[in-house]
């Protein structure tokens, strides 16, 4: 099921950490590098490499926001809804993106390029409303700036 | 003991405990969720809250949790706070924001921990006006029902499941208001302790599928006490009636034995009392229905048994009244066990080491409390579950210890110290044939054969005391675990050896005992535990019958006997053609029992016996530790206790008519007479005539409702109820309603606490003794030297018979039963959940040996039984060392073979003879 | 006006390499506290330094350095881990010392790892903070060539070991024990105090858990003594202090400023309200702080006087309300995001913080009742310090029951008017 980067790099994520369950959530972190997402059966791979139940590594999984157990699109974006871009204006921007896209927060456009994620506070308070494409973040977003913004995500 | 105040009253508190469960034990109601007295506190539900005052003079105090503090002298609570008061009462509404509110379709309403506490914090009107979170449930498999809308997030499902447990399949999801509990996907709940989550739950997340067939409300169930007939533990359980049928049974709180929690075999697997294969008439063979009336039945017995020369097949799943009273009527010298020789003189032996008084036998608690455990042979998972769970317990439990020891926390404080322990644990070696899912928490785990697991027991006895015989012979690598083992019970304070007789191995039961020996000569006091196979195997063994081999001898030497067979289906423990042998000399055959089986077609009068729930009886368990359990059901249509109709025969073959009518006691008492080693046995419970303020204890709970309507469709007026003349128990709801004596509490019921949670109103203290102590008599020598006071710390006995190491051969392998907790027993397998948990037959082979045969798993290949080959599917055991084969034990289609026998296995019908590559040495 | 922690850090060049951090007077305090100082020394220096913690409850450094077990029977190994989650909302301090400075944090937490006797520290690294990720990332690699990290730093006999680990998102992960078992690959819930993670931490071993902030001041105050540090501020609690300012304001912004700077000075540094807006409202230092009003402008941003004004300093970053935006909106939105992310653990949090987000809703979309706001004002009580198992939930409570206070006006407008009286806030 995983491939032997994913495995190799889970092994090496064990053998910084005092026992094997210790590695579960920088093992999810290894699979969502190679597919930005985890599917139960690598929850079930995952499981078998830390000798723990599937039960156990998605009690990690499914704690956490970032580790997505559904099919995401080639790429994420991320809209910070916290205090500051409210006040500066978040929504809107969430409005223009639900028109260009045709999704909602939680959802995935049809061609599977963006997934749409709500996002707390992205630390850049002073750059409000500000938002994260993958790794790439962008500040003081206007809605005009949406579109030439995106395509350079194909 | 602590001085401490609540509401300004002063108490004398235990040290060392919880506010939480000092108030409980005070008897101040204080609710709670996530606390429990077995998992101890989390501080989660936040609904024992309570206020806390510096001194005398604050008047403000600071609301705390009590569950996590820890009292201390002269500390000032109060419970009656209106702050507190407040908090707790808008905990619950909290909890109902999102609760379905479906109590009157809801299994648990009427024995509900959350509406007990909703009631007990006066929360009573919905604020919460938006709409309710909702989840989809899951299908767990045959026992459980998943209701998760119903979930208050109190964590004790995956605390006990998970932590206590150790079962990893279910879990808690997801996070803040969307936690979920359950598996990650719909599926059987793999745990054999699940069960317990009905009563672990607060609410009715998860609840009883068995009941819910036929359900009942508590309050609408007679209920006994009762002691569970799976094996030879004796876990204490409620059994609840409705309507003639037995409903479902509990945990019966014995602080001794299982505590708080029971396996699913004993929870479930009692649906053969309400079977259509009951024997509910008595038959005689070749005879009219009309020829088993009273008159004709007993001129009929009378011939049977009157001048022929009897003998009597006693039962280790029998009460040891029934095996008692059959003993009166066939005579000492003409009673015999349904067990060929070998399992029968291990039983023996066994007996023969508990009664000696020089073996200390411990608890399934003492278990728990130990700080080594070495397990020999054993596979006590399948064998002895709740042991299992000890077992488990005292590994986690000697590392908290520790751990709480070098942080300073008390072990209540669950979370605090399973973050201190982390992945340590307490010292465990489980040796054994095939691998369990004990080995997760064992230092060690070795598969082995029998015989070597027994040369490593006495080669940790050589290296625990040098002046034993040592095992030159042993390799560097396997002296280094043995020399470990050594270690971790030498240094241990109370160390425990477990093993029984399920590996057909006489070797492992000395080895265990010689271990004990060696630690006695460095001053340490070890614990032998050994597991039979049945409820009562213990009670059979103390009475030392000769084995089924003599019987068979006898009868064939002198034919012409009248045979009874008390409740047992010799087909199931003896090869056939050994029972075809018997029972074609025996002149007349009378069979005792509840169930049709190969036995009772055999017989020529067949006498329906009540099962457990439909009589009165004591049995013994591993320890010797005689319980007694009550009648719940009125037996239907001619069903009686085996001890009243041996009472009967007894009477006919006296030739004086009716036998005259006994009560259990007195069987106990005239037992003890005869047998000095059942010495104290009638104490086990309170005698029939036993009055409170001279009144019975009721089996009804007092708002027991429908009693004169629940007969309306059969009868106008409202017929009598049942008396019961056996005990102190009445079918009613009248009777003492006050709190009675331990061996005879019914159920779990106090004023406010509808819930088995009202169990703390029943001990000394949560999580303690009942009060008045827990019921039970303890027959062991140790025990009645203890009473005598003439207890002296003697030695164990020490055995040199070292067993030579296993060689498998080239063509033969050595047949051994693979227990299964599920399948294995006869008559829990009437539950059709636990049959369909049940394997299916099967030839375990271990990996080298199938390799070696060029077989893989599921093909078909053959082993040889009493001249037959016989077909199964392979099912390679992993681990299993090469030269052994394993069956199945109890499981429909096998032949019943000779257990410790060598076998022949072929890989075709018409096949000659296999020699097995990888045993070429 | 000195400004140690953001001296060298600009947006006009690149952060420092390990070679320029040297160059501008980097590591000397560990060269200088591994030849010359005590653990002891440190600790007796940080204490005397009146450092209060930055991540914002303000508790001393010195204090919960001493209640670690030190000596040769303490057990070992023990960690100091770095809390770089930053994810409260509002604040944005710590990235900015994490993304212009990275050697100065490695730095702190050496010196702070010697001066507990730490083996192994952490770097709890929030997953939005890519650039900080790879700088740490290198800058660590870095200090491990130059000898600063591994072992038998500077040809001693103390080694550290360092390593950077990148969170998967739950603001839970801040919790210092929270943190700790996020760390050991669990579930983020926060754990049972006492034990404090000082005695049983990470992996059941001694820790000490600092913010970022907090980790950045000791190379100065190891290089200048506890008197200098105390001497940059304006007031009784030691140091310098990164400020923050975000919302509808000219320039907003972080800033180094002397401890006890006050609200209008900084509002002053942030440029004024921008055009055509006034100051509503504040929250002094993120999203689990009380409000402060006009009223409170001369109140120094320090942890005693921002207390005494009836709020927290909390992170020091302030979010300004201002008059075109609804509170009632405004506190919604903290809300919505509390209740997202409590953890699940205890009752009060878990089912009262979406009740009062439900009802802050239904009050902004003018279908809420007086009652409503009763059960507002219930939940602050019911939700306070103590009530629940960590402080997430009573944080959120803070400006609730404060603009419960300030704002009831607009509260009850939205009764009567039946509608939110701003201009129209989409709302999901
Ligand atoms: C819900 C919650 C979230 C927190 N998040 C952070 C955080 O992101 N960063 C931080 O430094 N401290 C955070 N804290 C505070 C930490 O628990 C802890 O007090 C702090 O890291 C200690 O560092 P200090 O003593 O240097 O201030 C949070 C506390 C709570 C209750
Ligand atoms: S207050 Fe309770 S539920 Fe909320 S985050 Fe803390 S522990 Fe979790
Ligand atoms: S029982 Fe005390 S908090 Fe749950």
């Amino acid at each position: 099921m995983l491939s032997d980067a994913e495995i190799t790099a889970i092994n090496h994520e064990i053998s910084l950490v005092p026992h094997k369950k210790a590695a579960v959530i920088e093992a999810l972190k290894v699979i969502l590098q190679h597919r930005h997402w985890v599917s139960d059966e690598c929850v079930e791979s995952v499981a078998e490499l830390l000798e723990m139940s599937p039960a156990e590594v998605d009690s990690v999984a499914s704690f956490y926001n970032l580790i997505f157990r559904k099919p995401v699109g080639r790429h994420v974006i991320h809209l910070c809804d916290s205090i500051s871009c409210y006040v500066m204006g978040y929504e809107e921007l969430y409005q223009a993106l639900q028109q260009m896209l045709d999704i909602r927060f939680g959802e995935t456009d049809t061609d599977g390029r963006f997934t749409l994620l709500p996002n707390c506070c992205l630390g850049c308070c002073d750059h409000a409303p500000a938002l994260m494409i993958d790794e790439d973040l962008y500040q003081d977003v206007k809605p005009g700036q949406l579109k030439r913004m995106l395509k350079k995500y194909s | 003991m602590p001085t401490i105040y609540i509401d300004s009253k002063p108490y004398e508190a235990l040290a060392g405990k919880n506010l939480l469960e000092t108030c409980l034990g005070l008897g101040i109601d204080l609710p709670y969720f996530c606390w429990h007295p077995a998992l101890g506190s989390v501080g989660a539900c936040r609904q024992c809250a309570v206020k806390v005052f510096k001194d005398a003079q604050d008047g403000t105090g600071r609301l705390v949790m009590s569950c996590m503090e820890m009292v201390k002298e002269g500390m000032r609570a109060s419970v009656s706070d209106k702050d507190a008061v407040a908090f707790r009462a808008q905990v619950i509404e909290w909890l109902m924001t999102n609760h379905p509110h479906d109590c009157p379709v809801c299994d648990e309403g009427g024995s509900c921990h959350l509406q007990d506490m909703t009631v007990m914090t006066g929360h009573d009107y919905r604020r919460f006006r938006y709409k309710k979170r909702t989840y989809e449930n899951q299908n767990l498999g045959p026992f459980l029902h998943h209701e998760m809308n119903r979930c208050i997030q109190c964590y004790r499902c995956v605390r006990f499941y998970h932590d206590y447990a150790g079962g990893k399949d279910l879990g808690v999801f997801a996070a803040h208001n969307h936690v979920y509990f359950g598996r990650e996907t719909s599926g059987i709940l793999e745990s054999p302790f699940s069960g317990n989550l009905v009563e672990v739950c607060p609410t009715g997340v998860f609840t009883d599928k068995l009941l819910k067939e036929h359900y009942t409300r508590k309050w609408d169930l007679a209920s006994a006490p009762s002691i569970c007939q799976h094996c030879s533990l004796g876990c204490n359980i409620f059994t609840g009636e409705r309507y003639g049928r037995l409903r479902q049974i509990t945990n019966r709180y014995n602080s001794e034995v299982n505590g708080y929690f029971l396996c699913d075999k004993g929870r479930f697997g009692y649906a053969f009392v309400n079977d259509v294969n009951r024997v509910t008439r008595p038959l005689l063979r070749n005879q009219t229905i009309e020829a088993v009336d009273e008159a004709p039945l007993m001129k009929t017995l009378r011939e049977m048994l009157s001048g022929e020369e009897l003998i009597g097949i006693g039962s280790p799943r029998a009460s040891i009244e029934s095996n008692f009273s059959l003993i009166q009527l066939v005579g000492r010298d003409n009673f015999y066990q349904g067990l060929p020789e070998y399992p029968a003189y291990l039983s023996g032996k066994v007996a023969e080491l508990v009664q000696s008084g020089a073996l200390y036998v411990p608890s399934l608690k003492e278990i728990e409390a130990s700080d080594a455990v070495l397990v020999l042979g054993e596979d006590i998972w399948n064998t002895a579950p709740v042991m299992a769970l000890a077992v488990r317990q005292a590994v986690v439990r000697t590392a908290a210890a520790q751990a709480g020891k070098q942080s300073g926390l008390p072990a209540w404080h669950d979370l605090a110290v399973k973050e201190a322990t982390q992945e340590k644990k307490g010292f465990l070696a489980n040796l054994t044939v095939c691998p369990s899912p004990l080995d997760e928490e064992a230092a060690f785990s070795l598969r082995r054969a029998p015989d070597t697991i027994a040369r490593l027991g006495f080669a940790i006895a050589h290296a625990i005391d040098p002046s034993l015989p040592s095992l030159p012979d042993i390799s560097t690598a396997m002296r280094s675990i043995v020399n470990s083992i050594a270690g971790a019970l030498r240094s241990a304070q109370h160390p425990v050896i477990i093993s029984g007789v399920s590996c057909y191995n006489e070797g492992l039961i000395k080895a265990a005992c010689t271990i004990a020996a060696a630690l006695h000569t460095i001053g340490l006091r070890a614990g032998v535990a050994y597991v039979l196979p049945e409820c009562n195997s213990m009670g059979l063994a103390l009475l030392h019958a000769p084995s089924f081999d003599n019987a068979t001898a006898r009868v064939l030497s002198k034919p012409g006997v009248t045979a009874i067979i008390l409740e047992a289906d010799i087909y199931r423990t003896v090869a056939e053609k050994e029972a075809d042998a018997f029972f074609d000399a025996c002149k007349h055959i009378i069979v005792l029992d509840s169930m049709h089986n190969r036995t009772t077609q055999k017989a020529h009068a067949l006498l329906p016996a009540a099962a457990f729930a439909e009589t009165d009886g004591t049995i013994i368990n591993y320890e010797a530790r005689a319980q007694q359990y009550f009648q719940v059901l009125a037996p239907q249509q001619d069903i009686r206790a085996s001890w009243k109709w041996l009472g009967k025969l007894k009477g006919l073959r006296a030739a004086a008519g009716n036998g005259q009518q006994v009560h259990p006691d007195e069987i106990l008492q005239q037992l003890e007479q005869a047998l000095p080693a059942f010495k104290g046995i009638s104490r086990v419970a309170p005698s029939p005539d036993f009055r409170v303020h001279g009144q019975p204890i009721p089996r009804d709970p007092q708002r027991y409702s429908g009693r004169t309507a629940i007969l309306a469709n059969l009868t106008v007026s409202e017929p009598r109820p049942p008396q019961d003349t056996d005990s102190p128990l009445a079918f009613s709801m009248e009777g003492y309603p006050g709190i009675p004596p331990p061996a005879l509490i019914p159920f779990y019921w106090a004023p406010g606490w509808n819930s088995n949670q009202s169990v703390s109103k029943y001990q000394q203290e949560p999580g303690g003794a009942l009060r008045d102590g827990d019921p039970g008599v303890l027959l062991s020598g140790q025990a009645v030297l203890r009473l005598t006071g003439e207890e002296k710390p003697t030695a164990p006995p020490l055995f040199m018979d070292i067993p030579e190491a296993f060689e498998a051969r080239e063509d033969r392998w050595l047949l051994l039963p693979q227990v299964h907790l599920f399948g294995s027993d006869e008559l829990s397998s009437y539950t059709p959940g636990i049959r369909r948990l049940a394997p299916q037959p099967y030839i375990g082979l271990g990996e080298a040996d199938a390799t070696a045969l060029g077989v893989i798993e599921g093909d078909d290949i053959f082993v040889w039984l009493e001249g037959k080959a016989c077909s199964f599917p392979l099912a390679i055991r992993k681990g299993l060392c090469p030269g052994i084969t394993l069956l199945p034990m109890g499981i429909p289609g096998i032949p019943v073979p000779q257990w410790g026998s060598w076998v022949k296995i072929t890989l075709s019908e018409d096949a000659e003879e296999i020699r097995c590559p990888s045993k070429i040495f | 006006m000195e400004r140690p922690l953001t001296k060298h850090i600009s947006f006009r060049r690149p952060s420092l390499a390990l070679e320029e951090y040297e160059r501008t007077g980097g590591y000397a305090a560990v060269r200088k506290a591994l030849k010359q100082l005590t653990p002891e020394d440190i600790q007796q220096q940080v204490l005397a330094s009146t450092l209060k913690g930055r991540g914002g409850a303000g508790f001393s450094t010195g204090t919960k350095w001493g209640l670690i077990p030190m000596g040769a029977d303490a057990p070992h190994p023990k960690y100091l881990i770095a809390n770089a989650d930053e994810m409260e909302p509002g604040t944005f301090k710590d990235r900015l010392l994490l993304e212009g400075n990275p050697h100065q944090l490695i730095e702190g937490m050496i010196l702070s790892a010697y001066a507990i006797q730490a083996d192994i520290a952490y770097i709890f690294l929030r997953w939005a903070y890519r650039k900080a990720a790879v700088l740490l990332q290198q800058s660590i690699e870095e200090a491990y060539g130059a000898g600063y990290l591994g072992k038998h730093i500077l040809g001693g006999s103390w080694s550290l070991e360092m390593h950077l680990h990148t969170g998967v998102g739950r603001y839970m992960c801040g919790e210092e024990t929270a943190l700790l078992n996020a760390l050991e690959g669990k579930r983020a819930t926060p754990r049972a105090k006492p034990p404090f993670p000082q005695l049983s931490g990470l992996f059941g071993k001694p820790t000490i858990v600092n913010n970022v902030e907090t980790l950045c001041c000791i190379p100065h105050i190891v290089n200048n003594g506890a008197d200098w540090f105390k001497s940059l501020s304006r007031c009784a609690e030691g140091g310098t202090k990164l400020y923050g300012v975000s919302g509808k304001v000219n320039h907003p912004g972080c800033w180094e400023l002397p401890m006890g700077t006050t609200i209008r000075e900084l509002l002053h540094h942030a440029g004024g309200m921008k055009n055509g807006h006034r100051l509503k409202g504040l929250l002094p230092g993120g999203a689990s702080t009380d409000f402060l009003t006009e009223q409170h402008l001369d109140t120094p941003l320090d942890y005693t006087s921002v207390a005494a004004a009836g709020s927290r300093l909390g992170t020091g970053t302030i979010i300004v309300l201002d008059d075109a935006t609804c509170p009632v909106g405004f506190v919604h939105n903290l809300q919505h995001f509390f209740a997202q992310e409590s953890c699940g653990w205890c009752t009060p949090c878990r089912e009262g913080l979406p009740w009062v987000e439900k009802t802050l809703l239904s009050i902004e979309r003018g279908e809420a009742t007086p009652e409503d706001i009763e059960l507002l004002r219930m939940h602050t009580h019911m939700l306070g310090p103590g009530h629940t198992f960590c402080a997430l939930a009573p944080g959120a409570m803070e400006p609730l029951q404060s603009a419960l206070h300030y704002f009831m006006d607009d509260f009850e407008r939205h009764l009567t008017e039946k509608k939110c009286p701003y201009a129209n806030h989409l709302h999901r």
